[in-house]
Formats: structure tokens, C-alpha cells, sequence
């Protein structure tokens, strides 16, 4: 084996681990005081790391040239295709958190590196060929996030996030454990490519538990239902900026594990998953829909939002077919613009103390106060609902087209009918902000970082973004083609 | 006009425009809308002028290649031509509706109504199936936010239903595009039209188009947003609203449902006299009732749509061309009727029949008007409104005189909730006194009412200007339903009687 070779294959997650623990060091030392330079040499590492994995996925690697460590590692234009989305989520993250935390006196040292060890495990969940480094790269993630979501320490609801993430997170790994020691029982490999093999015909009864229980684990981290319980609580508990990172990069990584898993590992059993996908899906989309009527907090709001447009990422998975990938990897890059644009324009909604302005009914009548934030927020609320001419329905429109090629027409009727019940709740954001009468609590004002990420993402968001679907189309179907390549 | 791209000017003017509106100080927001609204017309008027009727089927085509999975194409048909027109008539007349009496967020109000502009051309030039759907939906954004901001006591109910309806009608069409791009391996809308899809697929991707264009038409019993909607939004929003926005649902029928699934429209076609009969008697039952004037003109709307769905699915050249008539007829009527009703709830603030009275006496000038569009509402002979039902019934008169004979009542009903109304309005003793006070028209109201009121008379009387552009392609498209085409009852054969020779020769024998 060409050692050299592996680690050249590694070398995102090895200059993200090595410059974390340098930084640790810094951090050590100059304390707190530095945190903002750190989070700035954290941002140029994760840039340094972008342009480092991006040929691969304009080069469509794939196949042998791109496994790393004996097979267990694959760095291939899909891995190259996530690690781009999580890198740019978390280096978003980096820019908008020290405003915030210096707000409420608790930016600390720990806060970029947390994101950075994190976004090393992301990495390699969607470089993941082996159930060990996937598990490896899961827990790394995990343990990170459990801290971030518990970040500020004397807030009780942040403490209780932590927590509640934590305990739940620990009970999904533990499901996850139990399905891969009985794949691993059942098949006599941890390795991807030889559980694939192995999956042939006719399936042992323990191959689907094991198949199940994995697929549950894994339901739980990207927060599908019937295993979602935790996310509005979390997401409404943790810090504002943790919230932004969770709801995108860990989507990105925990799906497209999901996609290697299943497209991989499990692609010779299509069968056997397909329907608890179908159902995950359909679940999640009502119940994302559904749950989200009653709320009165933007956070739990956007939580809701983000299960059911997991539900709709779902549909494409359940295709099983490369076009089905393709539209995945399509919504969640938009999804990804979209979840940024809405909270950051979150970030900038403040009283005049600068303490954050959360429940719904306080944006009343926002487009009088502040006409710019409120059309940037009905901006982003009309492209979750999937309205065209904004970019948000391009997700949409691939992953049901794929739905609709792959023959899953019933399918897509009932989810796109579904969708209609999630647009009453993000027009009820809107009707809040344009129709009532104005109560003038948000006062704050933005800073730079803010207002520039702000209008990059909805630029995305805008009809503009269609110019994008060329560029997109090509990536995500080369990222696709690798996934798909040689099984 | 070769190569000039003068769609994607027609696109682009209101949507600078649009932008421009909230930029610049709210004062001057309706004149750089006017200005927009008047350059799209002069544009719409060229476009019309350098219109080679006879000539190409497609004409102004565009095409850029600038997306993944659809392309921006654009190009139009004597069809489009004439509802382009439309648009950009009515458009200026909506600026000018709102003139005075939009006195809250003027920028965002006018930029709501450019955006509308522009998506309201786009369906009608788009020539790629998924380009006429993002059209088609995004023209509920603006409509919900006029609707919900500027509207009367229960616009957010209206706003909700109205969105809500129409949405859903909607994202069921986008799953049969789908499956048609899947199956015909192309979005362009000329090539799908004259492809043959399957039959059995063909009856539920109708269903589905149907679901769409239905609630858009809209159709009994699929109606109910449309008066909420209406008497909701304010008057410039009902002007476009039952000018163009209604269109849109008849305009789906005869681009897509027609010559795409001529087989499951044939099919489906009793359904469709049953509903629309329906609506014809039920609607212009409830019209009668209303006390609310709004309301009234609005169930009046659903009334005339529904002959508009007979003569379509009449399969014939004479209800194709009359439910054209129709559409272009009633745009302009009842955007014309919410503009009287405009004018006068702009001086008393409300829409209550019972608040009115005897206006023929202070408002002489803007009686002789409401009289006028009054009378082209019921189809009087000389007036637009004739032209189109009268070819909308002979039409569907060849395929079932049933249904010929309940469409008709629709005009009688029509003429006794339109009279009664008038009678109660303009006529009678002048009963309160604020309302015996109201002055008449202004030079803005004159400036907007003229042109209504001249375009009426000209389709009455010379509708030939109207018909000339769309006859080629509704001979198109008739030949296109030709083969499946249901048997009518009128039973129409060439006459039996014998040459007049042999008819003597037999004479002859017999003596």
C-alpha cells in the first residue's frame, strides 16, 4: 500500500487536525484575547482546506485511485462535493459567531476549534467506505457538538440543549452500534465494498436488523422523523450561531453518509431500505409541516423547517438511482445558501439592548421598521416554501423530477401536496412581518461580516441562482457518478 | 424585428422598474411605474404592429440555453399576441387606478405590481414548459402580498385562501411535467404539443393540468377564493386580477390540455360542461343576491369563465375563437366594472349597493360609462361582450344543445343581476345624501375609462382586428383535436336534397 499516496489523499483532514492542535496550543497561552485571530486563521485553514479538495470534484475523481488506508477512506468528488459545503457552513459559522458571543461575554478561544474538530470528523463521515471510520468520524462530530450546543455556559436553555443533544445523541450512536456489529456479524466485514458483496440475494433476517438499525441511527443525526424529537429543542436552546452550523453542515455530512451507506454498502438491497425511506421521508415532511403551525419562536420555526425539507431530501434517496443522488446533493448545496441566509438575518434581528429578538409575533409589522431585513427574511421563508422564481424550488423541481423518472409518481404527488401545508407556515412568517401592525422592537443594527454573507446567500437565493443550476448540475452529477461508480 | 429580442425587453422593462421602485423616494414610485407600464405598452403595440399574421406559427422566437434542465425560450403565437396585449393595456390602467388612492408603502405596492407585469408576459411568451411554471407560480408572491397589505377587513383570510388554493391546484401540474419531459424527452412546448402521449397516461396528466388551471379559471366549485380574493384587494388588484390573472386558467386549457391531451379532453369534456354549467346557473344565482358590488362582479367573473370553458371544450373553430373573445372581452369588462366600483369606493369608502343611488343624477358622466360596460358585461350586440358569446354558444350549440341551452340562461341571469345592479347604483332616488354629493369623474378618471370603454365598442364592432392574429392558430389547433373529437348532438350533415336534374328525371319516371 502507497502510504504516501493515502496521506496526500488525506490532506484536508490532516492540515485541519494538525492547525487545530497548533491553534489548541495558542489558545492555551493567549487565552481568550485571541479568540477572535484564531477564529480568522481557523477561517483561512478551512479555505486553505476548501481549495485543496475542490479538484477532486471538478476532476470527478472516483474508483480506486481515490482510496486512502486500505479502502477505508474515499476521497472522491462526492467526499469533495460535502467537505466544499461543510467547510463554507462552518466558515460561515466563524464569521457571524464572535458578534454574538462578544455580545453576551462569552466568545471564547474554544469556540473556533470546536467548529474546526468537528468539521475534520464531517470530513471524513463523507469520505467514509468502512462502518469504523464512518463510526470514527460520527462520534468526532458528535462530541464536538454536544459541547458547541452547551457553548454558553450560564444560560440554562443552552445547558439543556447540550444536554438533551447528548443523551439522545449517545442513545442514536448506541442504535448505530448495535446495527453495525450485526452487518458486521452477518456479513464478516466492516468495509463497505465487501458488505455490498456479501448483500446478495436473498437477505439473513439479522443483515436487516442490522440495515435498520443503522438506518435509524442515522435518521436520528440528520434529524428525519420519526426520530426528530430533539432537533427544535436543541436548535431553539443553542446559541444562535451553533444553530447555524448545526442546521447545515452536520445535515450535509450526516446525509451524505446516509448516501454512501445506502447507496454503497446497501446498494444491492435497495429493496429492503427504499420503504423506510419512503416513510421517513413522507413523515418527515408532515411532520415538519405540521409541528411547525403552532410555534412562535423563529429557532423552533426553522427547526421544524429543517425536518421537513429533510423529508424532501429523502425522496431523492429513495429513488436509489444516480439521478435521485444528483438532486440530493443539488438541495442540499441550496438548502445549505438557504439555512445561512435565514440565520443570519436571525442573527441580525435585536432590541435595542442587543438581546435577541426570537418569538414570532415580535417581528410584527417589520417590513415598516426595517423594510430590507424583513424582505431578506420573506426572501428565504418564501424559498424554504419552494416558490418559484426564487432558488429555493430548485431543490424541489430536481429531487421530484428524479422521484418522477425513477417511477415513484405516487410518491411525489403525495409529497409535493404535503409541501402545500409547509407553505402556510413560512406565509405565516410573512404575514407577520407585512400584514400586522408594526411593533418596533428590532432595533439592532448589523456588522459588515453580516450584511456581506447576507447578500451573497440570498443572491443564491434570488432568481439569480438559476444562472447557477449549469454549474450545479455538473458537480453534483459528478459527485453522484463517483458514488455510483462500480457498483 | 429580426433577432431583436423584444420579449426579454418586454420581461426586463418592469422588472428594472420593479426595482427601481423601491429604491427611489415613495412620491415618485407610481411615476416610474406609469413610465414602465407605458413603455411595455408602446413595446406591446410594436410587438402587435411587426406580428406577421399568416406567417410563422412562432413568432419573436428567443432561445439562451442558460439553465440546467430548462432553457429561457421565449416566442409567441396570435394567441400570446393578443393576451400580451392585454396585459400591457390594462397595466397602465392599473398604475392609474391606484394613483390616489394607495396611500400607504406606495414603492413596495408598485413593485409588487411590476413584478406581476413581468411574470404575467412570461406565461404567456414562455415556450418552455418549465419556464411558463415558474412564471405561472411566482405570480403568486406579489399577488398574495398585494392582496394581504393593501387590502380591505379580511384580506389575510383572503390572502391565505387565495395561496394556498392556487398552490395547491398547481404543484400537482408540476408532477405530470415531469413525467411529460420524462416520457417526450423535451420541454419545449411546440414539440410537446404535437407529440401523442399515451392515452391512458393522457387522462391522468389532464386531471392534473386540470387541478391547476381550474382553480385558476377558476371553476365552480373550485371558485371560492376568487370573490374573497376580489373584494379584498384593492381596486388596481381586482383590474388585474379578473383582467389577466383569470386568463391565465383559459390560456392553460388552450395551450396545454387542448393540443397536448386531445384524447382525455375529449373524455373529460361533459365534466367540463357540468361544472361549467353549473357555475353558469349557481354563480350568477349568487351573483343576484350580493349586496356587496365587489362580490357581485366577481361571481359575474366566474360566470363568463365558464363559457369560456364550454367554447374551448366545444372542439370546434367557433367556440375556440369565442372563448378567446371572451377572455380578451372580459378582461377588459371587468376590469373595467372594479374600476367604476374603483371610482366610487374611492369617494365614499364603501362597497355596499345599499349606500348608493340615484348617481345618474350627480355622476351623469360616469353613469353613461357603468352603463356602458354594464351592457358589454351582459352581451349587448354592438359591445365586445356579444361577440364572444354568442361564438362561445354557437360553438358548443353543434356539440349539445343541453348545454347550449343552460349556458344561454347565463346570459339572461347575467343581464338581471347587471341591471339590478345598475338600477340600485345609478338609478332610484337619491337616498343618502353623502352619497348624492360624490363629484363626477376627474381627468385621471376620464383618461383611464376612455380607452376602456373604446376597445369595448371596437371589439364589438369590428372584432375581426382581434380574431385575425389568433385564426390560424385556432385552425391549428382545431385540426390537432380533429381526430378525437366526440361525436356532437346537433348532428350536422349536408343537406340530403338530390341534384336538381335527377330530381327531375325522377320526377319524370313517375309521370
Amino acid at each position: 500500500m502507497d502510504f504516501a499516496r493515502s496521506l496526500a489523499l488525506v490532506a484536508p483532514e490532516t492540515l485541519l487536525s494538525v492547525s487545530g492542535l497548533i491553534l489548541l496550543l495558542v489558545a492555551a497561552w493567549a487565552g481568550d484575547k485571541a479568540s477572535r485571530a484564531i477564529s480568522i486563521a481557523a477561517v483561512a485553514v478551512l479555505t486553505a482546506c476548501a481549495i485543496i479538495a475542490a479538484p477532486a470534484l471538478w476532476g470527478g475523481a472516483m474508483g480506486p485511485q481515490t482510496e486512502a488506508f486500505g479502502g477505508q477512506f474515499r476521497a472522491d468528488a462526492f467526499a469533495a462535493y460535502g467537505k466544499l459545503l461543510i467547510y463554507a457552513s462552518a466558515g460561515v459559522t466563524l464569521m457571524v459567531a464572535p458578534a454574538f458571543f462578544d455580545r453576551v461575554k462569552a466568545m471564547r478561544a474554544e469556540f473556533p476549534l470546536l467548529i474546526m474538530f468537528a468539521s475534520i470528523g464531517m470530513g471524513m463521515m463523507v469520505s467514509a467506505a468502512d462502518l469504523l471510520t464512518l463510526y470514527i468520524g460520527l462520534e468526532l462530530t458528535s462530541l464536538a457538538s454536544y459541547v458547541l450546543a452547551s457553548f454558553l455556559r450560564v444560560d440554562e436553555r443552552s445547558a439543556e440543549a447540550g444536554l438533551k443533544y447528548f443523551v439522545l445523541g449517545s442513545l442514536a450512536s448506541g442504535i448505530l452500534l448495535f446495527g453495525m456489529s450485526l452487518l458486521y456479524g452477518f456479513t464478516g466485514s466492516t468495509s463497505f465494498a465487501a458488505i455490498h458483496d456479501a448483500m446478495t440475494g436473498e437477505m439473513a433476517t439479522g443483515a436487516l436488523f442490522g440495515v435498520i438499525f443503522v438506518l435509524a441511527g442515522l435518521a436520528f443525526k440528520i434529524s428525519a422523523a420519526p426520530f426528530h424529537m430533539w432537533t427544535p429543542d436543541v436548535y431553539e436552546g443553542a446559541p444562535t450561531p451553533v444553530t447555524t452550523f448545526f442546521s447545515t453542515a452536520p445535515k450535509v455530512a450526516a446525509l451524505g453518509l446516509m448516501m454512501r451507506v445506502t447507496l454503497e454498502a446497501f446498494g444491492n438491497q435497495v429493496f429492503a431500505w427504499q420503504q423506510v425511506v419512503i416513510f421517513a421521508s413522507l413523515l418527515s415532511i408532515v411532520i415538519g409541516a405540521l409541528g411547525a403551525i403552532g410555534q412562535n419562536n423563529i429557532k423552533r420555526l426553522m427547526a421544524y423547517s429543517s425536518i421537513n425539507n429533510v423529508g424532501f431530501i429523502l425522496i431523492g434517496l429513495a429513488t436509489a438511482t444516480q439521478a435521485g443522488a444528483s438532486a440530493m446533493l443539488v438541495y442540499l448545496a441550496i438548502y445549505v445558501a438557504m439555512s445561512v441566509a435565514g440565520f443570519v438575518v436571525i442573527l441580525l434581528l435585536r432590541d435595542e439592548n442587543g438581546d435577541a429578538v426570537e418569538a414570532i409575533s415580535d417581528l410584527a409589522g417589520l417590513s415598516k421598521t426595517r423594510p430590507w431585513l424583513a424582505l431578506s427574511l420573506a426572501m428565504v421563508m418564501f424559498s424554504l416554501a419552494g416558490i418559484p422564481p426564487l432558488f429555493g424550488f430548485w431543490g424541489k423541481f430536481v429531487v421530484f423530477q428524479a422521484a418522477v423518472q425513477a417511477d415513484l409518481i405516487i410518491l411525489a404527488a403525495i409529497g409535493i401536496a404535503a409541501s402545500v401545508i409547509g407553505a402556510f407556515y413560512y406565509l405565516k412568517v410573512v404575514k407577520v412581518m407585512y400584514f400586522d401592525e408594526a411593533v418596533d422592537k428590532v432595533k439592532g443594527t448589523g456588522e459588515l461580516s453580516h450584511t456581506v454573507i447576507l447578500v451573497l446567500a440570498l443572491l443564491v437565493n434570488s432568481p439569480l441562482g438559476y444562472l447557477l443550476t449549469k454549474c450545479l448540475d455538473t458537480l453534483a452529477g459528478n459527485a453522484a457518478a463517483a458514488l455510483f461508480f462500480a457498483y | 424585428m429580426n433577432g431583436f429580442p423584444i420579449l426579454s425587453l418586454m420581461l426586463l422593462v418592469p422588472l428594472v422598474a420593479a426595482v427601481a421602485c423601491l429604491v427611489v423616494p415613495r412620491e415618485q414610485a407610481r411615476s416610474v411605474a406609469l413610465l414602465a407600464t407605458f413603455v411595455d405598452f408602446a413595446l406591446g403595440m410594436v410587438l402587435w404592429a411587426n406580428y406577421d399574421i399568416g406567417g410563422a406559427q412562432w413568432q419573436f422566437t428567443e432561445s439562451a440555453a442558460l439553465f440546467a434542465g430548462f432553457s429561457w425560450k421565449l416566442g409567441i403565437d396570435g394567441i400570446a399576441l393578443m393576451l400580451i396585449a392585454l396585459t400591457v393595456f390594462l397595466m397602465p390602467v392599473c398604475i392609474g387606478a391606484s394613483w390616489l388612492s394607495i396611500d400607504k408603502r406606495q414603492g413596495e405596492y408598485y413593485a409588487a405590481f411590476l413584478l406581476m407585469e413581468t411574470l404575467m408576459i412570461g406565461v404567456f411568451a414562455a415556450q418552455d414548459l418549465f419556464l411558463f411554471y415558474i412564471m405561472f407560480e411566482a405570480g403568486l408572491i406579489p399577488m398574495y402580498l398585494i392582496i394581504g397589505v393593501w387590502g380591505g377587513a379580511d384580506r389575510i383570510y383572503a390572502s391565505y385562501k387565495f395561496f394556498l388554493y392556487t398552490l395547491l391546484g398547481s404543484v400537482l401540474m408540476l408532477i405530470a411535467m415531469f413525467w411529460m419531459v420524462n416520457e417526450a424527452g423535451t420541454t419545449d412546448i411546440p414539440t410537446l404539443m404535437a407529440y401523442n402521449f399515451p392515452a391512458h397516461a393522457q387522462t391522468w396528466l389532464w386531471l392534473a393540468f386540470f387541478a391547476s388551471f381550474a382553480v385558476k379559471m377558476p371553476m365552480w366549485p373550485v371558485h371560492t377564493w376568487l370573490p374573497d380574493a376580489h373584494v379584498q384587494a384593492p381596486t388596481g388588484g381586482s383590474v388585474i386580477l379578473a383582467g389577466v390573472l383569470l386568463k391565465m386558467g383559459g390560456y392553460g386549457f388552450i395551450r396545454f390540455s387542448l393540443p397536448m391531451f386531445p384524447e382525455a379532453s375529449a373524455q373529460f369534456a361533459p365534466l367540463i360542461f357540468g361544472m361549467s354549467m353549473a357555475a353558469v346557473v349557481i354563480t350568477s344565482l349568487i351573483a343576484l343576491v350580493q349586496t356587496d358590488m365587489k362580490k357581485l362582479i366577481a361571481y359575474s367573473s366566474v360566470a363568463h369563465m365558464a363559457i369560456v370553458t364550454v367554447g374551448l371544450f366545444a372542439f370546434n373553430i367557433q367556440g375556440l375563437e369565442g372563448s378567446m373573445i371572451v377572455m380578451l372581452s372580459h378582461g377588459l369588462v371587468a376590469g373595467a366594472l372594479f374600476l367604476c366600483v374603483g371610482v366610487i369606493y374611492d369617494r365614499l369608502h364603501t362597497r355596499e349597493i345599499d349606500r348608493y343611488g340615484g348617481l345618474s343624477t350627480n355622476m351623469p358622466r360616469y353613469a353613461i360609462f357603468f352603463l356602458l360596460f354594464t351592457m358589454a358585461s351582459i352581451g349587448l350586440p354592438g359591445t365586445s361582450g356579444f361577440v364572444g358569446e354568442f361564438l362561445s354558444l354557437l360553438g358548443i350549440y353543434e356539440m349539445s344543445s343541453w348545454v347550449a341551452l343552460v349556458c344561454t340562461t347565463g346570459i339572461i341571469l347575467g343581464a338581471a343581476y347587471m341591471l339590478y345592479l345598475y338600477r340600485r347604483v345609478a338609478y332610484g332616488e337619491q337616498k343618502n345624501a353623502d352619497a348624492a354629493a360624490m363629484l363626477d369623474l376627474d381627468k385621471r378618471e376620464w383618461a383611464m375609462m376612455v380607452p376602456l370603454a373604446a376597445v369595448v365598442l371596437w371589439m364589438g364592432v369590428y372584432p375581426e382586428s382581434f380574431l385575425a392574429p389568433m385564426r390560424k392558430d385556432i385552425a391549428t389547433l382545431d385540426a390537432r383535436l380533429a381526430h378525437a373529437k366526440p361525436h356532437g348532438d346537433a348532428d350536422v350533415k349536408a343537406g340530403t336534397g338530390k341534384p336538381a336534374a335527377e330530381e327531375h328525371s325522377a320526377h319524370g319516371g313517375a309521370h
